[in-house]
């Protein structure tokens, strides 16, 4: 199994049914990419949740706040004219969805994982980095017109890895 | 007898949606009470009489296993149904629920027919006039 190809479709998958489930959307799927590089600077909102166990690494969500609005109105079916507590609090929860569907689609190959609580950055002109990251995977969506980016960066952890193939540290796992 | 429903979840997102979605429900539900972690679920248990909660396992200060636990292990409350609604689908967490004692698991993202499903035979079903 490649682990690149199963964290993508896990990814297209997990976001296609949680905006289905509970935004009753349907987004398209566009490009998906890997990147090494910090990433640009970037505007509106972006999610975090950390990921850990015997891999570990982190998933994000990227929108604009016009998009984080709109997510907001369909999830919770009020009105969120501007990017307040509720914005955040909803694209907080999305994103534990969609990578918590993840986590558990990849637990079957890469053992018992956890998840941290999400954090949510709303702002202008910011850049991110997960430190001691090699890889992000990226898929964007289109929402209409709208970007949406959700992305993965997980490595084995150290010593568990180590510790699980012995003498063997290949794993036909890795990316 | 309409029943007091608890919802425990870190997102106030996601408790404006279970609590909307109770309501569509059909069953007899009389109040719904929210708490954002475990610790704060059973300060306000020991205030107001519950018939079923709801909880997320993935919660600060006091997570939804540990809350269960605590339900369990307390003559006044062992009796109350937990139901888990939660985004770990792993076969871990969920043999510990079970193993705890929980009445049931839904997996988020979840649909109104889902919640219901699970709480037909937990709660009652509305009156009607």
């Amino acid at each position: 199994m490649n682990l690149h190809n199963a964290i993508v479709e896990s990814l297209i998958r997990s976001t296609a049914e949680v905006f289905s489930t509970m935004l009753g959307s349907k987004l398209s799927s566009g490009e998906t990419m890997i990147d090494t590089t910090t990433s640009e600077p970037t505007d509106g909102v972006v999610s975090f949740i950390g990921i850990a166990g015997s891999w570990a690494g982190t998933g994000s969500l990227t929108c604009s706040p016009a998009m984080a609005c709109r997510i907001c109105a369909a999830m919770l079916m009020t009105e969120a004219p501007s990017v307040n507590e509720d914005v955040l609090d909803a694209v907080a929860e999305l994103t534990n969805m969609i990578i918590g569907s993840v986590k558990t689609d990849l637990e079957s190959e890469l053992g018992p994982l956890g998840l941290s609580i999400p954090t949510v950055v709303f702002g202008r002109n910011f850049k991110t980095r997960s430190a001691g990251t090699a890889e992000w995977i990226y898929v964007r969506f289109l929402w209409d017109e709208d970007s949406l980016l959700i992305k993965m960066c997980l490595a084995p952890s150290e010593k568990t890895h180590a510790i699980h193939h012995g003498a063997n540290p290949m794993c036909a796992l890795e990316i | 007898m309409d029943s007091d429903v608890l919802v425990v979840d870190d997102s106030a997102a996601i408790r404006k949606i279970l609590t909307r979605v109770l309501r569509q429900t059909g069953l007899a539900i009389q109040t719904i009470h929210e708490a954002g972690d475990g610790q704060d679920a059973l300060a306000l248990m020991a205030q107001h009489r519950i018939d079923l909660v709801l909880s997320d396992i993935n919660m600060p200060k006091m997570d939804g296993l540990q809350l269960l636990a605590s339900l369990k292990a307390s003559p006044q409350w062992r009796n109350i149904p937990v139901v888990m609604i939660t985004t770990e689908g792993g076969e871990t967490k969920v043999a510990e629920a079970v193993k705890l004692g929980a009445a049931g698991y839904v997996r988020k993202p979840f649909t109104a027919d889902q919640i219901k499903e699970k709480l037909v035979g937990i709660l009652e079903p509305a009156a009607t006039l």
